[in-house]
C-alpha cells in the first residue's frame, strides 16, 4: 500500500510552481469463479491498476488516466493532464481538497483471510451453492449462473495541497441467478451472499433466495390497473434509495438539475423520513474511511423528519455552494474525476416488521422487484415509472403473484406518501441499505 | 502490436500443462473526452487503455488472465495463470503457425481523432450551448460531451489465427434542462458512429442542441402518461431498443444454450408477425455497433435472425458455435482486454416494411406515439421487457396530439413479436447505444422503420 502512495508522491512531485496536482492509484487482485453443471465454467484471476491525473492551475482544469504505473506513461499522463487544463475554463471553485481535520474513521474492511483462502475452496464455494440451488425446490430446472468473486482493493489518493491517504479493503461473494418451471410457465430468481472474507458467506442463505424469488412467481398474473398502497421489499427500496440520493448530489443542486435544489430546511417528505448517508458505517458494503479525494468519510443526516437538511459535497461543490466537502467525493476507477454523491445511504428504521406492514396496508401489492429504473425514473423531473413484479397484499395477508405491471408516480408524491418505515434494515450490495417501504398511493397500470 | 514470435511462444505456453485451445487479445486503446456543463467547459480528459487477455479453454472450461504487461515475461505469467485455471485436459494440442488474416473494413477512417486539435474539439460544446440556450429561456442548464476513441486490437489463437482490427468511433451528445410551470423536463440528442472526426461533416451540433432543446421545451407542455393497455406506433429510429430487449438477447447462443431464453427450440417456427425481419448487421458501414473482426478474430457478418416472422437462427460466439459443431456469426465481443468475450449483438435492426408512417398513425384511433425510447432491461428466460419512453405524445383520433411525460413500457418479448400490424417504409437508425450484459458495456446500434404493436401496457398515471 505504501507502494501506491509513492506512486502518488512520484506524480505529485511533478508539480510546476503554480499547479495543483492529485494523483488517484488504484490497484485490485480478483478472482472469479463460475461453475455450471458442476463444472468449472471459467476461472479468471487478474492483478489491474491504473492511475488518475488531475492538473489544476490559474482555476483550470485537466485530468488524463492511464492503466499502468510505468514511469514513463506516468510522466505522459501529467503532460497529457496539464495540456487539458489549458483548455478548461478558469473557474475560481476549482482546486484540490486540503486536509479538513475530520479525523478518519478505523474501518475493519480488509481481512487478510482472503488472500489465504486456496482457489479449490473458491471453486467448491461456487460448486456447494449450485448444488443448494438445485436442491431447494423441485421447480428449479437450471442455475443459469453459480459464481464465487472476491477482490482485494488497495487505493491512494496523494495532492499537492498536503492530502495523503490510502486503504485496502477486500470483498467476496456467492450469487447465483437459476431458473423455475411449471405448467409451461418459467421464472427467474437471484440469491446471493456478500462477505469480507470467504468465512462470512452464506452459501445455505443465497441458495434459498434464488430459489425463492425464482418460484414466488409461478403462474403469476397480470393485476388490473388503479391506484393502490404498495409495500415495498427492502431490495425495492434500496434502488429507490439510490435514486433519491442522486437528487441530493450538490452538483445536481448546483447544475439545476435537481429537484430540491432550492429547498433546504422545507418540508420534502412524509415525517416518518430520516434518511443518512453514513460511509463511516462498517456494515455498509459501500463503507468506506475516505473519499474520492482522499478526506475522511463522515455521517451526513440528509432528510430528518421529512424536513430537508443537507446536500452532499466534495471540495468543488462545497467551496461553490459556500459551504465545505462533506467527504461525499465519489468516483468511478481512476478513469475520471469526482463526482458528488451519497455513499452508504440508509433509512431510520421503524418499528413494524414486514408482516405488521402488509397486516396494516390490508389491501394492496408487495412489491417485490422492479426492473427499468434506468430509463422509467427521471431525477430532474421526478417522473416515476418501473416495471414491477410481487404478491397482492388482501385481507391484511400476502396472496397470488402478479407481474408485468407498472408503478407509477413521481419522486415527490412517493415521499409525501410514505406511511411507514419497517423494522427490517438490511445492508445489500450497492449504495444503499434495504427496508420495507409503505407508499400508500401509486398508480398501477396492469391488464 | 506484438512479435509473432512471442505471439507464437506465449500460446505455446497458454497450451502447456494441456489446454485445447488458447487465445491471446491485446488492446490499446486511446480514448479523449471533453465535457461543457453549467455553460462552461469543465475538462478534457485523456486516456490509455493496454493489455493482454489470455484464454485456455480445456473441455468445457475456460482459464482467464489479463495484464497490462506486454513484455514476453508478462505475458507468460498470464498464460500460465490461465493455463493454471484450465488444467486436466489431455494435452497434446500444439500451436498451429500463424497466418495473417486481414478482414475487410465496414469503411475508412477519414479524419483520425488525434489528428485534431483540441481547441477544435471544445470549440464544438460551446457551439451546442449556445445554440441550445438560444432555443428559449425556459432553457436552465446545458451539458454537451464530446468523446472520441481508437481501439487496436490484436487476436491470435492456437489454430494459426492472427488478425486484427483499428477502431476510430467519435461521439457527441447534447443534454438540456427546461424549467416551466410544471417544473423540470429533459431533453437529449446523441449521435455516434465508427468513424473519425468527419462525423461532424454529416451532423451539425447546433442542429443537435436545437432538438434537444426543443424536446426538452416540448415536454414542459407534457400531461401525464396514460395507465393501461394501448396500442402504441414506434417512430422510425429511436424504436429500435424495442427489438434489441423483446427479442434481441433471447436469441444469443449463450442463453439459449443455458435455457435461459423464451425463444430456445424455436428455430423454424412463427415467432413474430410475418411483417418482421430482424437482422443483426456488424457491417454496415460506420455504424456504431460495426467493426472487420469481431474480438475473437471473427470477420462482421449479415446475419438474419427472424425472416418474415420466422426465427431462422441464434447469435454465436466461439465456444458456442464450437459446442455445436459449427461457425461463429461474428458477434463474440467484449469490453476490454480485462473480460472474457460473450455472444453480444452489433447493429439490430428491422427492415423495412411498405405501408407509408403517416397512414399507420392515421389508422389509430386511440395510442400513443413514441418518438424517442430510453434505455431498457430484459429478462431473457421470461421475455418480460421494459423500455423507457423520453419523448411520446397521445394518438387521438388518428392524429398525434399532446406531449405525454416520461415512464415506461413493458411487455413479454414473445408476446409483442406477435402482436405487430403495422410496419412503415421510412427505416433509419437510431442513437447510439451502449448495451449492459453480465456487467460488461458494448456500443451498438439499432434501426427500426416505423411501427405499430397492437398492445403494450403504459406506465404512466394517468387514468
Amino acid at each position: 500500500m505504501s507502494e501506491l502512495l509513492e506512486v502518488g508522491d512520484r506524480v505529485v512531485a511533478r508539480a510546476r510552481p503554480g499547479e495543483q496536482v492529485e494523483a488517484l492509484v488504484l490497484r485490485s487482485s480478483d478472482t472469479e469463479v463460475r461453475v455450471y453443471e458442476g463444472e468449472i465454467e471459467s476461472f479468471s484471476s487478474a492483478q489491474s491498476h491504473g492511475v488518475g491525473v488531475r492538473v489544476v492551475v490559474d482555476g483550470r482544469q485537466g485530468f488524463a488516466y492511464a492503466g499502468t504505473l510505468d514511469d514513463d506513461v506516468l510522466a505522459e499522463t501529467v503532460a497529457e493532464a496539464r495540456d487539458n487544463a489549458a483548455f478548461g475554463e478558469p473557474d475560481e471553485f476549482n482546486g484540490l481538497a486540503e486536509p479538513d481535520g475530520v479525523p478518519v474513521a478505523e474501518l475493519d474492511l480488509y481481512r487478510d483471510g482472503l488472500l489465504a483462502v486456496p482457489t479449490d475452496d473458491k471453486i467448491a464455494l461456487a460448486q456447494e451453492l449450485e448444488r443448494a440451488v438445485k436442491g431447494a425446490d423441485a421447480r428449479i430446472t437450471g442455475v443459469e449462473s453459480a459464481e464465487y468473486v472476491d477482490s482485494v482493493g488497495d487505493a491512494a489518493v496523494v495532492t499537492s495541497t498536503g492530502v495523503r491517504t490510502s486503504g485496502r479493503e477486500s470483498a467476496c461473494y456467492v450469487a447465483a441467478y437459476v431458473l423455475a418451471e411449471e405448467d409451461g410457465d418459467t421464472q427467474t430468481g437471484f440469491g446471493f451472499s456478500v462477505g469480507r472474507e470467504p468465512a462470512d458467506l452464506d452459501v445455505a442463505r443465497a441458495a434459498a433466495d434464488a430459489a425463492e424469488r425464482a418460484t414466488r412467481l409461478l403462474g403469476a398474473t397480470k393485476p388490473s390497473g388503479g391506484r393502490v398502497a404498495v409495500v415495498l421489499d427492502p431490495y425495492v427500496t434500496a434502488q429507490f434509495l439510490a435514486i433519491l440520493g442522486a437528487t441530493l448530489s450538490g452538483d445536481a443542486v448546483l447544475k439545476g438539475r435537481s429537484l430540491f435544489a432550492d429547498r433546504l430546511g422545507e418540508t420534502v417528505g412524509s415525517d416518518r423520513l430520516t434518511l443518512v448517508d453514513d460511509p463511516t458505517d462498517a456494515r455498509a458494503f459501500t463503507a468506506g474511511q475516505t473519499d474520492g479525494e482522499g478526506l475522511a468519510t463522515r455521517r451526513n443526516v440528509l432528510v430528518e423528519g421529512g424536513t430537508l437538511r443537507r446536500f452532499v459535497h466534495n471540495t468543488y461543490t462545497g467551496r461553490r455552494s459556500g459551504a465545505a466537502s462533506t467527504g461525499s467525493a465519489i468516483r468511478s476507477g481512476f478513469k475520471s474525476t469526482p463526482g458528488a454523491g451519497c455513499q452508504a445511504l440508509s433509512l431510520l428504521p421503524g418499528d413494524r416488521t414486514q408482516a405488521e406492514l402488509i397486516a396494516d396496508v390490508g389491501d394492496g401489492i408487495l412489491v417485490q422487484s422492479v426492473s427499468g429504473l434506468h430509463s422509467g425514473v427521471n431525477p430532474v423531473s421526478g417522473d416515476f415509472s418501473t416495471g414491477a413484479e410481487g404478491l397482492r397484499i388482501s385481507g391484511g395477508a400476502v396472496g397470488e403473484p402478479l407481474r408485468e405491471f407498472t408503478i407509477a408516480s413521481t419522486i415527490q408524491k412517493m415521499l409525501a406518501d410514505v406511511v411507514a418505515v419497517g423494522s427490517d434494515l438490511e445492508w445489500l450490495p450497492m449504495s444503499a441499505a434495504g427496508v420495507s417501504l409503505v407508499i400508500g398511493d401509486v398508480t398501477i397500470s396492469g391488464a | 502490436m506484438l512479435d509473432e514470435a512471442v505471439i507464437q511462444r506465449t500460446l505455446g505456453a497458454a497450451l502447456r500443462t494441456g489446454g485445447e485451445w488458447a487465445e491471446i487479445f491485446v488492446e490499446d486503446k486511446r480514448s479523449s473526452s471533453a465535457v461543457l456543463d453549467d455553460g462552461k467547459v469543465e475538462e478534457l480528459t485523456s486516456g490509455r487503455d493496454r493489455g493482454a487477455g489470455i484464454r485456455v479453454v480445456v473441455g468445457e472450461t475456460t482459464g482467464f488472465a489479463h495484464t497490462a504487461d506486454l513484455s514476453e515475461d508478462g505475458l507468460r505469467t498470464a498464460a500460465e495463470a490461465a493455463a493454471a485455471a484450465a488444467r486436466g485436459g489431455s494435452g497434446g494440442t500444439r500451436v498451429a503457425d500463424l497466418s495473417r488474416h486481414t478482414a475487410p473494413r465496414p469503411n475508412e477512417v477519414g479524419v483520425a481523432p488525434e489528428d485534431v486539435a483540441k481547441a477544435t474539439k471544445v470549440e464544438l460544446l460551446t457551439r451546442a450551448d449556445r445554440v441550445a440556450r438560444d432555443q428559449g429561456s425556459a432553457i436552465t442548464q446545458v451539458m454537451a460531451r464530446y468523446g472520441d476513441s481508437r481501439r487496436k486490437i490484436l487476436i491470435a489463437n492456437s489454430d494459426g489465427l492472427l488478425t486484427g482490427d483499428d477502431q476510430v468511433k467519435t461521439l457527441f451528445s447534447v443534454s438540456c434542462v427546461a424549467f416551466g410551470d410544471t417544473g423540470m423536463q429533459t431533453g437529449r440528442e446523441s449521435v455516434g458512429h465508427t468513424i473519425g472526426f468527419e462525423l461532424f461533416d454529416q451532423y451539425d451540433v447546433e442542429d443537435l442542441a436545437r432538438r434537444a432543446a426543443e424536446r426538452a421545451l416540448t415536454k414542459l407542455h407534457a400531461k401525464p402518461a396514460p395507465s393501461g393497455t394501448l396500442p402504441v406506433v414506434i417512430g422510425k429510429g429511436g424504436g429500435g431498443v424495442l427489438f434489441h430487449e423483446a427479442c434481441g438477447h433471447g436469441l444469443e447462443a449463450d442463453l439459449v444454450g443455458k435455457s435461459a431464453s423464451a425463444f430456445k427450440g424455436k428455430v423454424g417456427e412463427q415467432v413474430a408477425s410475418p411483417l418482421i425481419t430482424l437482422v443483426d448487421d456488424g457491417t454496415i458501414a460506420g455504424e456504431w455497433g460495426c467493426f472487420a473482426v469481431d474480438d475473437e478474430g471473427r470477420p462482421a457478418q449479415r446475419n438474419t435472425l427472424i425472416e418474415d416472422g420466422v426465427l431462422t437462427d441464434y447469435m454465436w460466439d466461439h465456444l458456442r458455435a464450437r459446442k455445436e459443431g459449427r461457425e461463429s456469426s461474428g458477434n463474440g465481443r467484449r469490453q476490454s482486454y480485462q473480460h472474457l468475450p460473450m455472444v453480444r449483438m452489433t447493429n439490430t435492426v428491422i427492415t423495412n416494411g411498405d405501408t407509408d408512417p403517416d397512414d399507420i398513425v392515421a389508422g389509430t384511433d386511440k395510442g400513443v406515439y413514441v418518438a424517442q425510447l430510453g434505455g431498457g432491461q430484459v429478462n431473457t428466460a421470461t421475455g418480460d421487457f421494459v423500455f423507457g419512453m423520453t419523448e411520446a405524445y397521445l394518438i387521438e383520433g388518428g392524429r398525434i396530439t399532446d406531449p405525454i411525460r416520461e415512464g415506461n413500457l413493458i411487455g413479454n418479448g414473445p408476446e409483442v413479436l406477435t402482436r405487430i400490424d403495422a410496419l412503415g417504409n421510412d427505416f433509419a437508425m437510431g442513437s447510439p447505444g451502449m448495451c449492459g450484459k453480465d456487467g460488461q458495456g458494448v456500443p451498438v446500434g439499432d434501426g427500426v422503420p416505423t411501427l405499430r404493436v397492437t398492445a403494450l401496457t403504459v406506465g404512466g398515471t394517468a387514468a
